[in-house]
């Protein structure tokens, strides 16, 4: 099976639920378990939610997420055409954060690592930020032990 | 679902909602930060017994209250945290800094 989708929205704190539940829709077809669910839907949250925050510095900007399904395997790119980001490697380290007054706590990235399989991040400063995730889903398939 | 806040004996509980993320944090630390000053709260307890998702935004308000009342001695409580939230909490440091109390303890206390 391959199935890819693309979506483009409004950089806005209401649509950061609206992107979650998109993703999570999108991967059902492959009887992912609660867990992936929740993994892939944190993972995507925590991306837009950046793009939202530091890339557009909540004035409004697009985000792009394309994610494609091969076999089990999603892959998705989430990207925004903001600030950048100056230093990736040190952006990517857990509790590392530009913005402590808006109470951001620089776990993010982390999340994202823990709950995908792996996670890339380009970057170039003034012209955007994608970042790029995978994750295989439905590991267990109770047809294929069953029958 | 409506999110209860009330204080009982300086301790702020707060109900949380179902998505505690961008969106629902700003309201949530304003709101508490609001009710710490106005109604002599000392403790605050966060009850996630309706919460299905929770992102890094959480972390932040959770480390916000903690670090506004723990100089005045006060304690931040996580109750009916699920093994996910539970998960995020640890990785982020924040069990360390939080007491965390499990369900079974806080049947009775609950009076359900
Ligand atoms: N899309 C982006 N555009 C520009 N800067 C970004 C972007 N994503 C992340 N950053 C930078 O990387 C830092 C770390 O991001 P991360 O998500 O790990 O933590 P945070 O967003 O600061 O805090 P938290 O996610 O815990 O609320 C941010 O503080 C910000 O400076
Ligand atoms: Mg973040």
């Amino acid at each position: 099976m391959e199935n890819k989708m693309k979506l483009e929205f409004e950089a806005l704190a209401e649509n950061e639920g609206f992107a979650r539940v998109a993703v999570a829709a999108f991967i059902t077809p492959l009887n992912p378990t609660m867990e992936e669910i929740s993994d892939v839907k944190t993972a995507v949250s925590e991306a837009v939610t950046n793009a939202v925050i530091h890339a557009y510095e909540e004035k409004g900007g697009t985000i792009v997420i394309r994610c494609s399904l091969e076999d089990s395997l999603l892959h998705m790119e989430i990207e925004d055409f903001g600030k950048g980001i100056a230093d990736v490697g040190q952006a990517m380290e857990p509790l590392f954060t530009t913005r402590p007054d808006l109470e951001r706590s620089g776990m993010g990235f982390a999340f994202m690592e823990a709950f995908m399989d792996s996670l890339e991040v380009e970057s170039v400063l003034r012209k955007g930020t994608c970042v790029t995730m995978e994750k295989k889903l439905g590991s267990v398939l109770w047809s294929d032990c069953e029958e | 679902m409506e999110e209860e806040w009330k204080v009982i004996d300086h301790y702020l509980m707060i109900r949380l909602p179902e998505e505690v993320d961008h969106r629902s944090c700003a309201e949530i630390s304003r709101r508490a930060d609001h009710m710490i000053m106005d109604q002599d709260v000392h403790h605050v307890v966060f009850d996630f017994s309706d919460t299905k998702f929770m992102d890094s935004s959480g972390i932040g308000v959770l480390a916000g209250r903690y670090r506004r009342i723990s100089c005045f001695g006060g304690k931040v409580y996580v109750i009916h945290a699920d093994r996910r939230i539970r998960r995020i909490l640890k990785m982020s440091g924040l069990t360390n800094l939080v007491e965390m109390i499990e369900a079974e303890e806080h049947v009775s206390a609950e009076g359900r």
